[in-house]
This record gives C-alpha cells, sequence and structure tokens, in this order.
C-alpha cells in the first residue's frame, strides 16, 4: 500500500522512456512514488497541478559528471548524476563513496563510480565490492584509459562479478599522449598537440576483446568518432553487453571550435572532426548511442584563462544538456520518448538504479519541461559553479519548468 | 597594383592613404592574420632600416625616445631577445627585458596575472615569446599596448617569416614563383607554421620535407606541399630553409638518430647540388652543424643567407615596433 499525499500532474505530454512516442495523460504519484500514468482518473484526494503544454518526463540521470553542482543541475532538470571518482579526493575509498552518495540529497541523488584502481593509476585494483556496498553503482577508469590490458581484464571480470559495470574512457593512451585536439586543419594551423581520431577506436577495439573473453558488462563514457561507433555498433550486433554515451559539445561542435584557442571548447576526448560529428547523429537516430551525458565540469577562470594546452578539459554542460538535446528533436533525429530513453531510462538501468520510468512503482523523480521555451546561454550568468560553455551567446529552446525529485517539488 | 599574388588570393587591396589602412592591427601575433599587401608594407619599411644598420657608426634614430618596450620571454632566447632589444634600442627605446627564469611566473603566478602586471607598469610595447601557443593572443586580449609575438609554442613565428622574405626577396630579387624547400622538423616549428603562410601569400611555392613523425596532418591547409623524400623537394629549388631540430626529438621518440637523421634530411653539398645551382641555404638558428645542415654548406658565402637572415631581423623588428607603436605616437595618419 502506497502511502503519503497524491499528487495528479494532468494535462501534460508524457515522454514516457518505455513507450514509442507522447501521450497526452496525467501522472498520478502517492508519496515519493509514481502510481499511475496515462489516461487515468484522477482521484479526488489528490493535489492537482498542471501541466498544460508542458512536457512530463522522468527526472534526467546524467551518467558521467565531476562534480556536483546542483543549481546547475535543478536549472538542468537533472534529478540523478553518476559522480565520477576524479574528484579532488579519488573515489577509491569507501568513506568517500558513502559520503558521496549522502552529498545532494534529499532533493538530488550523487551516484558515485568507483575508481577501479587505487589512484585511478590503472595498476592495482580498488577495494570495488566495498565500494559497491558503501553505495557505488557503477567502476570507472576515470578522465584516464588503463593502458594495462591485463589490469583491464582484471577489473572487468571482477566488475562482472559483482554485476557492475565499467565505466571506461575510450583513448588510447599511447597514442593521446598530451595531445590536446584531434589531428586535422585546426590542431595544425593553431600548432597544437594533436592525436590521430583513431585513439578511440583501438581503445574500445581492445576493451571489446576483454568484454567478449569475461563477459563483463562495459560503458563508454563519450564516443566520439566514426570509427568508435562501427565497433560499439559491431558489438552489440554480437549481443555484447556494450553501451556508449555522448555529451552534446561533441554532437553539435567538431574541432574548428577550438579556433582563436577557446579554452571552452577544450574538451577530453577533444572535438572531432565535422565527419565523426556527422556519424555522431546517425548513431543517435539507429540506437548505437545509448546516453547523453552533461560530462558537466564546472571549471573557474584559473583552469581556463590559460594557454589552450595548459587548460583543463570540460564545459559545464548541466544546464544545457536537456535544450541541445531537443535540437535532435526539433531535427528529426528521434522522438522525444527516444530522447528521454538517451537521457534518463538508459543511465539508470546502465547504472542499475530504479529511475527513469513511469511504471508504478518508481521513484517520483519527475520534471515538466516547456519544450519550446527560448533562451540564450550566457557563461556569465550561469546556475552552475562557473560559466564554462562552448555554447555561450547561443539561442536555445527548451527549459526546465518543474523539478520533483521523491514526490516532491523543488523550485 | 594588386599583383598576382593578391590576385591568387582573390583579393584586391584597397585604396591606401597612406597611414593606418597599410597595417590596420594594433598587435603583430601572427602572419595569418595578415594580408599579403600588409605583409610586403612591413618588408618595405623593414628595407629602410636596413639602410640604416649598414650606414655610419651612429645608428640611432630616437622615434621611440621615451617609450618603454618589454620584453617578455618565458622561454629561454638568446638570439630573438638580442635581436629584439638591439632593435628598440636602435630606435631610442627603454627596453626592458624580463626572463621567465627569474621571474614570479616560476612562483606560480598566472599568466594574465603577469600580463596585467607588465599592463600596470605602462609599457608602451611588449615583445612576448612564450612556450605554449596562444600564449601570446592570450596576453594580447589583457593589455592596452601593442604586443609582439615572438614566438608562441608550435604555433607562430611571425618576426622571423618576415626576416626570412626580406632576406629572399634581397637574395633573389622577387618572392613570387621561387620554390622555397622547408626541411625539418615542420610538425613542432612556429618558424616553419609562419615561413609556410607567409612565403604561400607572397606567391612563392613553398615545399615542406620532414619525415612523416615529424609532418603535421593536412599540412596543404598552410599553403605548402609536403614531401618526404629530401632530394625529390629539392628538385629545382631556389631556396633551402632548414629548421633545428631540438636535442629531446633525437632521442628515438621521432627519429631513430641524430645519425639517420642525418643521412636523410641532412643539408650536404652533396644534397644541395640537387637544387638549382645558385640555390640560397637558410637556417633560422641556432645550427646543430653536422645534424641538419653541414658546415660546408652553412659556411658557403655564396650560398648561405644565414648571417643575413640575422641582420634582417634586426631590420624587421625595427620595422614592426616602429609601425605598431605610431598610433600612440602620434604619427599622422596613424
Amino acid at each position: 500500500m502506497v502511502s503519503g499525499t497524491k499528487i495528479a500532474i494532468t494535462g501534460g505530454l508524457l515522454a514516457d522512456p518505455a513507450q514509442d512516442a507522447p501521450t497526452q495523460g496525467t501522472l498520478l504519484i502517492a508519496g515519493d512514488t509514481i502510481l499511475a500514468s496515462g489516461a487515468i482518473d484522477v482521484p479526488s484526494d489528490a493535489d492537482v497541478v498542471d501541466a498544460s503544454d508542458l512536457v512530463v518526463a522522468p527526472g534526467l540521470v546524467d551518467l558521467g559528471v565531476f562534480r556536483t553542482d546542483k543549481p546547475a543541475f535543478h536549472f538542468g532538470g537533472i534529478t540523478r548524476a553518476a559522480l565520477m571518482p576524479d574528484q579532488s579526493s579519488l573515489l577509491d575509498d569507501v568513506g568517500l563513496i558513502r559520503e558521496a552518495t549522502r552529498n545532494g540529497k534529499p532533493d538530488f541523488w550523487v551516484h558515485p563510480i568507483a575508481a577501479a584502481t587505487r589512484g585511478l593509476a590503472g595498476a592495482e585494483m580498488a577495494e570495488i565490492g566495498l565500494m559497491q556496498r558503501a553505495g557505488a553503482k557503477a567502476v570507472g577508469t576515470g578522465r584516464s584509459w588503463i593502458a594495462d590490458s591485463g589490469v583491464m581484464h582484471r577489473v572487468l571480470s571482477y566488475a562482472s562479478g559483482l554485476g557492475l559495470t565499467v565505466i571506461s574512457h575510450a583513448e588510447d593512451a599511447g597514442l593521446a599522449g598530451r595531445a590536446v585536439a584531434t589531428n586535422g586543419e585546426t590542431a595544425t594551423r593553431l600548432g597544437l598537440p594533436a592525436a590521430p581520431a583513431c585513439a578511440e577506436a583501438m581503445a574500445i577495439a581492445r576493451d571489446i576483446a576483454l568484454v567478449r573473453e569475461t563477459g563483463a558488462a562495459i560503458h563508454f563514457r563519450l564516443v566520439t568518432t566514426r570509427a568508435g561507433f562501427d565497433l560499439i555498433r559491431a558489438a552489440k550486433n554480437e549481443g555484447l553487453r556494450v553501451t556508449c554515451g555522448i555529451s552534446p559539445a561533441h554532437l553539435f561542435l567538431s574541432d574548428n571550435a577550438v579556433s582563436d584557442y577557446r579554452t571552452f571548447a577544450r574538451l577530453s576526448p577533444p572535438l572531432r572532426s565535422e565527419d565523426d560529428r556527422k556519424a555522431a547523429l546517425a548513431a543517435v537516430a539507429d540506437g548505437t548511442i545509448d546516453v547523453i551525458t552533461s560530462s558537466h565540469d564546472p571549471r573557474g577562470p584559473e583552469d581556463k584563462r590559460l594557454p589552450f594546452a595548459d587548460a583543463a578539459p570540460g564545459v559545464a554542460g548541466a544546464e544545457t544538456l536537456l535544450a541541445l538535446s531537443l535540437n535532435l528533436v526539433r531535427d528529426g533525429v528521434i522522438g522525444i520518448n527516444a530522447l528521454m530513453r538517451l537521457l534518463s531510462a538508459n543511465p539508470a538501468r546502465i547504472l542499475g538504479v530504479n529511475a527513469g520510468s513511469f511504471a508504478a512503482g518508481s521513484p517520483a523523480d519527475v520534471i515538466l519541461v516547456d519544450p519550446d521555451a527560448p533562451w540564450i546561454v550566457d557563461s556569465n550568468r550561469m546556475a552552475a559553479a562557473a560559466g564554462n560553455t562552448p555554447f555561450d551567446k547561443l539561442p536555445v529552446q527548451g527549459r526546465v519548468r518543474r523539478v520533483m525529485k521523491g514526490g516532491v517539488f523543488y523550485g | 597594383m594588386p599583383s598576382d599574388a593578391d590576385a591568387q588570393a582573390g583579393q584586391s587591396r584597397p585604396a591606401n592613404s597612406g597611414g593606418k589602412d597599410a597595417f590596420p592591427h594594433r598587435h603583430l601575433l601572427s602572419i595569418a592574420h595578415l594580408k599579403p599587401w600588409e605583409i610586403r608594407f612591413l618588408l618595405d619599411e623593414a628595407e629602410h632600416w636596413v639602410g640604416v644598420n649598414r650606414g655610419a657608426a651612429q645608428k640611432h634614430d630616437d622615434r621611440l625616445a621615451g617609450l618603454t618596450q618589454i620584453n617578455a620571454f618565458f622561454e629561454n632566447s638568446t638570439r630573438t631577445l638580442l635581436s629584439f632589444e638591439i632593435a628598440g634600442k636602435r630606435l631610442g627605446a627603454d627596453v626592458v627585458n624580463m626572463h621567465a627564469a627569474t621571474s614570479s611566473v616560476k612562483k606560480g603566478e598566472t599568466l594574465i596575472d603577469t600580463a596585467v602586471t607588465l599592463n600596470a607598469m605602462r609599457a608602451d610595447v611588449i615583445v612576448i615569446r612564450h612556450g605554449s601557443s596562444g600564449a601570446v593572443q592570450l596576453i594580447a586580449d589583457k593589455v592596452d599596448c601593442p604586443v609582439l609575438n615572438a614566438g608562441d609554442g608550435w604555433h607562430e613565428h611571425p618576426t622571423q617569416a618576415l626576416l626570412d622574405a626580406l632576406t629572399i626577396r634581397r637574395r633573389r630579387g622577387y618572392i613570387e614563383g621561387q620554390i622555397v624547400t622547408i626541411c625539418g622538423d615542420v610538425l613542432h616549428s612556429r618558424v616553419a607554421r609562419s615561413n609556410m603562410l607567409c612565403l604561400a601569400a607572397l606567391g612563392a611555392q613553398v615545399r615542406v620535407v620532414a619525415p612523416p613523425t615529424l609532418m603535421p596532418a593536412a599540412v596543404e591547409c598552410m599553403g605548402a606541399t609536403a614531401y618526404t623524400d629530401f632530394d625529390a623537394a629539392l628538385h629545382e629549388a631556389d631556396v633551402v630553409m632548414m629548421l633545428r631540430l631540438q636535442n629531446e626529438r633525437m632521442d628515438g621518440a621521432f627519429i631513430p638518430s641524430p645519425r639517420e637523421y642525418h643521412a636523410l634530411y641532412g643539408l650536404t653539398p652533396e644534397r644541395l647540388a640537387k637544387a638549382k645551382p645558385d640555390a640560397l641555404v637558410m637556417h633560422p638558428g641556432p645550427m646543430n652543424r653536422g645534424v641538419e645542415i653541414t658546415s660546408g654548406v652553412a659556411d658557403d658565402p655564396n650560398r648561405s643567407a644565414i648571417t643575413e637572415q640575422v641582420e634582417m631581423g634586426v631590420a624587421v623588428r625595427m620595422a614592426c615596433l616602429d609601425v605598431l607603436t605610431r598610433s600612440a605616437r602620434g604619427v599622422e595618419g596613424w
């Protein structure tokens, strides 16, 4: 018996990730749980929330952020985020994992990703099982790739025994070296250290071979090249437990965005060619890409107002995640329901958390979105801890009007 | 009259009233920002200073008297720093050198803080060398005075390209149609990047030759044709420009050994014979004798323009310092 106050969100367009197309309907919530959705009668004891002209969607689940930045997540409709292990105190320790899970509650939930190796050094396995008990929802290699294939083999097989997905960074360390850009005209003109784009496919190919060997589940957090998508597509067809994600920056920008040494466009992996970007859009359309992540990494001037190669990579992406992703719907690449799979249901499934769903019994994490509301991205006026967005001054559409976490509206 | 090179670039030179139209830039950060006629304007200005420098023992021209020139070198340099210092002093400027090794940069001060500090000292022109591509532009955006790029990372070294162009123009008479072969570590070379852009803008046929490990991707975008075979690249060449190979790149990472590099890419008298009989030999210095160039070639007064490059360097830098400070000095039309 579900108890608590009943809330009926009525009149909105339900973008249920489990459905193929949005339907007009009601979402009924009791306490912190979803009771029912669709064409249902509104109980007389329910508080009614009018969602006319709005899209009702599950709260976004952001698979792979570097900072718990609640104002930005609230703005962006993100109700849960998987926190990368690359913190100032690396998440390779039970105590730090436990602390991370508490950070943000009740209105925001953090799902920490346990460091696969001690100090993320890529050598000795960290206490993955104990960190899982403390709340870790996945195992990650962090910002870098595990170069030692023996170590990666053991990490994958050990994690699979615990039912944890390994979240890998797909850049061959030897090829990438200290590169800050992708080999090509822009890097040559600017005189930037650059690596061939195949550094990504190299890393993915090896990790897929190890997945085939171990039966483990792997998620490549950011895949950005045509060759990378081809490998993922083939692995999926083979039935391997392989998933991948991408960020809006990699979907909507190519490497010429770093012209003039714009450090806000310095990313890891770096921005790619226009051909790779088009391949990314196709990979969204055909379902090769499972997740869109903000990869939220707010960085102040001390990290960004530097010569390009000395600047830290990363974008403050949480606020723009939904608005930019909605371009995929407007451009006809995918429908709104499929988008919500990429932004909530799929990342929740990969993390093994009950979220991203309107099914009865799901947690009441819900956002009300005005999909057409226009606004302009302004790096000087962001909710995030820093305004390092490569989309500064870009007009976008789509704004989150209300965020519900666990049955309670915040803002 | 627009030259063929301008026409090739699809650009016609605007009517020039004689003042700022000839060079409408506040800074000199890169060759990539310049139009062909702006490059030629700087070369023409430099010609004047060649004459002055070669003239009487008294070389002073005090047009920059009272102005402060700061040479902020975040990377070691001997000849470029000296060249800028001499250029500034011959124009009468108060020249101050700031070496990164002895500055607060080593103490962790950010580049921006350093720029703001230099600006607060009311410099009238700042000359900057830095090890990171784009660093000079970053500083230029934060200061009120003209900034001259004396080399930023692998990006550009515009005054080097100007002095090389001036050397070629004086020795060969013109630049258009000249086949210029640039050989060496193109990948890590700001000299190569600026020279490719500058010479291509002036109508030369630019060839670059390097082992593939030292060749940037898509180098054709810089206006050059890529070669890996030195002999093929030398065929019919009018100018052979050798680049310095840094010691740290000789250890097996990019080339197997200095010995092998010399065998494949070293400029010897025998190799030079593949170029035109009167081909000019150039090197930005300092040379690794016996690695990229043999002494027999470097010291041949009929072929080598290496010391002349150094001489042109002072003249070009005087021209740049003069032109960039005209607005602040209230020169009519600027």
